[in-house]
């Protein structure tokens, strides 16, 4: 402790950048290079599954397809010619002319000449129809002769399960979130909020094998069907996934409400459930969608689960006691079994886009919705 | 005046009818889960013993124990960790003691809540394209772990930002005005005042971690794999995946196995996030300033 | 006036034609001063009217807050404080007190202990007399010698104000800076600070900002009169006591008018 008398009085300006300067100066660069990670990581994911799925999408190539087979016999091609090149059928090429000369190869040019403008122009092959990817209820990616992917079925699958799912766990979870919110008190309320999260905290897998093992017997006998891995199950058991997540945000959304709300009501005499349901649940709304959104985006996203507990297969279910088939389930079964770079595999890809957009735009519009909240 | 009352008594009745309806729900809620919890804990604690955690599996996965896979989640879940965790304590300090209140932070905010909400097996599939093909790290314990690490990379910011915030703003000035550079500040108040905030969030962390299945499955985890991994470049089991195998893919699994690899896997989960609970609660009784 | 003895001391800070602004509101404007070596300088005035905001300018606390903007010039030893290389080492020639008391949540001992600390200072024995000696100074060594090891949050308002004063001195400040100390401390130990406070004075400046009118009278060899975000008068303290004041707000003031 030096005396800091008339000596340092002399104009002391000494402030060079010391070591403790450059060590701050360091340190936030790197902390912001660690806050943007964030970002970093979310434009990754987008880029690298779009970077396989497009390919896909994109991709157009050339082959003796059935209706390019129909078409060559119409124009009367000798049934030996077309015996000779069923050899190329289901062969890729990327440009027309290639294929005309792998034909011209086997039948020779002249031969080949009559058809020419019929295996030029009808042999353009796309496997990805915008239409029919989204139109089509037939997913059959590994069919020898004409691979389909349609994704109907999928997401019909997805919509019926969340939807399901949805309808079990909105009234369950907003009314424990009023009860756990408004009525519960003291220990009984951080009880009730610690057991909400720790069921939160089930992994996925786990459900998928509750449904598979326990729910699958359970519901062939109470509703006496041949299986019980269906909508209803898979339904039931995202329904209580998804629950406690929804509880915990409507319960926040709850809270957030102002005591002075409820005060001002009871004043004017209204009774609890008045207060509940004319002040402040309106109060909370944009919280409370907020929160089901986000349930909703679970159910989307949920894999393991749907995987074991729909049924895995490919349907247009009617009643709740079809199987289904979910998109994220889909990838989760064949990505293993799809030959990396293969149109299968590329498809895979091309429906993980098809998530991630619809996820994203759950979350930005639950987001944005939390935001108009905070705002108000 | 007798209508009042008569309108009060309604009243109250009909506020009685309402309380125990939502009692009902939250009951609905919960009491499946544990029954389920309960079969769970009775038909699989019936084979897990010492034997089932300590050897490998046999007979074509249809006969003897876990360790491999136990194991496997420890790597897998270990790596993870010494990748997000320093990323994710950085960016939440970035978030809470740098960043200002502007475009930019909110969208590095949406992205760390899409992080979160971006389905699992997309996270997969980013894996297998960026660190299985793109990095050329294969199917390997550090493939999984870094893809497992950057889904649960939210988990860690938002609890570690928390609690940096839970720190008053007075501490903070009080060492500015000494002069102290903000990383110093930090250094030397903030964190170590909100350290076990931080940890309650990173064990919250691994009890999610060991759970997951979608992103590992093409990552670094293997169906079956009796030999324990060496490094972070091996293949490895892993609990999660495990119980999907055993429960799914394999035929002739006597029925109680995949209940006690479930009751380990949910015994591990469960006591973490317990663990996490009890040390928040610790913490609020605690008073430091 | 050149009798006067402030003058014949050097000059520590000049402030001259000085705006505070927050989010474009101007909270203080036209402050123009000198605070000279081994003085104390009152700045009194009622509460929002820019009176913390000025200290927070000295202490460049701008760069941390993009809310908070000022115009001017200020200069610490001579050199212009927006160009200080490193602002911290600004910082540490300037210790600072504020109203509200902030024992860190460290022990005592590393409370005091923690700017020699960062300043490099590593030996036990240098520190146990900083510390000792910055405790003394600030009036609380005797309380405390015992419980050096309890943390510093949980120690008592008044302990508490005199820790952040210990504090203050344990960064070897050539000026210190004291907005409204007393708030939260019991009279007793106010006078005790206030004792501490002259004899600080001859080791360095002292800028006093208080509420206590009577305060500056007891301490400020000048005195200022913040109102309203504008300096409205800047004398000798014994002067404005005596009735010779410039602007008519001050002798109101002063009289318990308002404020």
């Amino acid at each position: 402790m030096g005396q800091a008398d008339s000596t340092s009085a002399t104009c002391n300006t000494d402030d060079r950048r010391n070591l403790a300067w450059f060590i701050d100066k360091a340190v936030q660069v790197l902390v912001f290079i660690a806050g943007i990670s964030a970002i970093v990581f979310i434009i990754g994911i987008f880029v690298f599954i779009t970077k396989e799925g497009v390919g896909f999408i994109l991709k157009s190539n050339y082959a003796l397809s059935e209706s390019v087979f129909n078409l060559l016999e119409d124009q009367k091609m000798p049934e030996d010619q077309l015996d000779a090149i069923t050899v190329l059928e289901g062969k890729k090429f990327s440009t027309a002319e290639d294929l005309l000369k792998a034909v011209e190869g086997i039948i020779g040019v002249e031969a080949a000449g009559p058809y020419k403008e019929v295996l030029i122009e009808k042999s353009h092959d796309q496997p990805f129809h915008v239409k029919s990817f989204f139109t089509s209820p037939k997913w059959a990616p590994t069919s020898e002769i004409k691979p389909v992917y349609g994704t109907l079925a999928l997401m019909v699958g997805t919509a019926s399960v969340t939807g399901l799912a949805m309808l079990i766990a909105i009234p369950f979870s907003l009314g424990a979130a009023i009860y756990i919110g408004e009525f519960a008190t003291g220990r009984k309320r951080e009880f009730l909020k610690i057991l909400v999260e720790l069921l939160a905290a089930i992994p996925s897998v786990v459900w998928g094998f509750v449904g598979l093992s326990m729910l699958n017997p359970l519901i062939i006998k109470l509703f006496n069907v041949p299986i019980g891995l269906n909508v209803l199950n898979a339904g039931v058991i995202l329904g209580l996934m998804a629950a406690p997540i929804m509880t915990t945000i409507a319960e926040d959304a709850l809270k957030a409400v102002p005591d002075r709300y409820r005060e001002a009501a009871e004043a004017m005499g209204a009774t609890r459930w008045q207060i509940i349901f004319k002040v402040v649940v309106p109060a909370a709304r944009h919280g409370l969608v907020a929160a089901v959104l986000l349930g909703v985006g679970r159910g989307f996203g949920e894999t393991m689960a749907v995987l074991m507990a729909t049924g895995h297969s490919i349907n247009l279910p009617t009643s709740i006691f079809d199987s289904v088939r979910a998109m994220t389930a889909t990838i989760a079964a064949e990505l293993g079994e799809a030959a990396v770079g293969s149109d299968h595999y590329r498809a895979l890809f091309t429906l993980g886009i098809l998530l991630f957009l619809i996820t994203f735009m759950i979350n930005l519009s639950a987001d944005l919705i939390l935001r108009g909240v905070r705002k108000e | 005046m007798f209508d009042a009352s008569a309108l009060n008594i309604r009243n109250r009745k009909v506020e009685g009818l309402f309380r125990i309806l939502f009692m009902l729900m939250t009951g609905l809620l919960i009491l499946p889960v544990a029954i389920i919890l309960a079969v769970l804990a009775w038909k699989g604690g019936s084979v897990v013993n010492m034997t089932f955690l300590f050897t490998n599996p046999t007979e074509g996965m249809t006969s003897g124990g876990i360790f491999p896979a136990l194991i496997g989640t420890v790597w897998l879940v270990s790596v993870a960790l010494l990748f997000s965790v320093p990323l994710g304590v950085a960016a939440a300090i970035y978030l809470s003691e740098y960043a200002r209140d502007n475009w930019f932070t909110r969208i590095i905010n949406l992205a760390i809540i899409n992080l979160a909400g971006v389905p699992s097996i997309v996270h997969a599939l980013f894996g297998v394209g960026a660190f299985v093909l793109f990095f050329r790290f294969g199917t390997s314990i550090l493939a999984a772990s870094l893809t497992l690490g950057i889904m649960t990379l939210p988990v860690v910011i938002v609890s570690t930002r928390e609690s940096l915030q839970a720190v008053p703003m007075a501490f903070r000035e009080a060492c500015w005005n000494m002069g102290a550079t903000k990383w110093q500040t930090i250094w030397k108040i903030v964190l170590p005042n909100s350290i076990s905030g931080i940890l309650t969030g990173i064990i919250l962390e691994v009890s999610r971690t060991a759970g997951e299945t979608a992103p590992v499955m093409f990552t670094g985890a293997a169906f079956f794999l009796p030999q324990l991994p060496q490094s972070i470049f091996d293949q490895t089991m892993a609990m999660s995946l495990h119980l999907f195998v055993i429960a799914t893919q394999v035929p002739g699994v006597p029925e109680n196995l995949p209940y006690g690899v479930a009751f380990v896997l949910i015994a591990m989960v469960l006591t973490m996030n317990s663990l996490s609970i009890a040390f928040r609660v610790y913490l609020r009784g605690r008073k430091k300033w | 006036m050149d009798s006067l003895p402030h003058k014949n001391n050097p000059v520590k800070l000049e402030v001259s034609d000085v705006a505070v602004r927050y989010d474009g509101r101007t909270v203080l404007s036209g402050v123009t001063f000198d605070v000279h070596e081994h003085e104390i300088f009152g700045i009194i005035g009622p509460a929002n009217s820019g009176k913390t905001s000025f200290l927070k300018t000295v202490n460049r606390m701008d760069i941390f807050n993009p809310a908070m903007s000022f115009t001017g010039r200020i200069r610490f030893n001579g050199k212009d404080i927006r160009k200080w290389r490193n602002v911290y080492s600004l910082r540490k020639r300037i210790g600072v007190v504020f109203p509200l008391p902030v024992g860190l949540p460290l022990t005592v001992y590393e409370n005091v202990a923690l700017a020699p600390r960062l300043a490099g200072v590593t030996r036990r024995v240098e520190l146990d007399i900083i510390v000792e000696r910055c405790l003394a100074r600030a009036a609380l060594w005797d309380e405390v010698k015992d419980r050096l090891d309890s943390l510093g949050s949980l120690l008592s308002g008044g302990q508490q104000q005199r820790l952040t004063i210990a504090r203050a001195l344990s960064q070897d400040p050539e000026m210190l800076m004291l907005d409204e100390f007393s708030i939260a401390v019991d009279p007793v130990t106010t006078m005790r600070i206030e004792d501490v406070l002259k004899e600080l004075k001859k080791e360095m400046s002292i800028i006093l900002v208080t509420n206590l009118v009577q305060q500056a009278r007891r301490l400020a060899d000048r005195t200022a009169l913040f109102l309203n975000g504008e300096v409205v008068e800047v004398g000798l303290t014994d002067d404005l006591f005596s009735g010779l004041v410039q602007d008519q707000r001050t002798q109101d003031y002063l009289d318990g008018r308002f404020g």
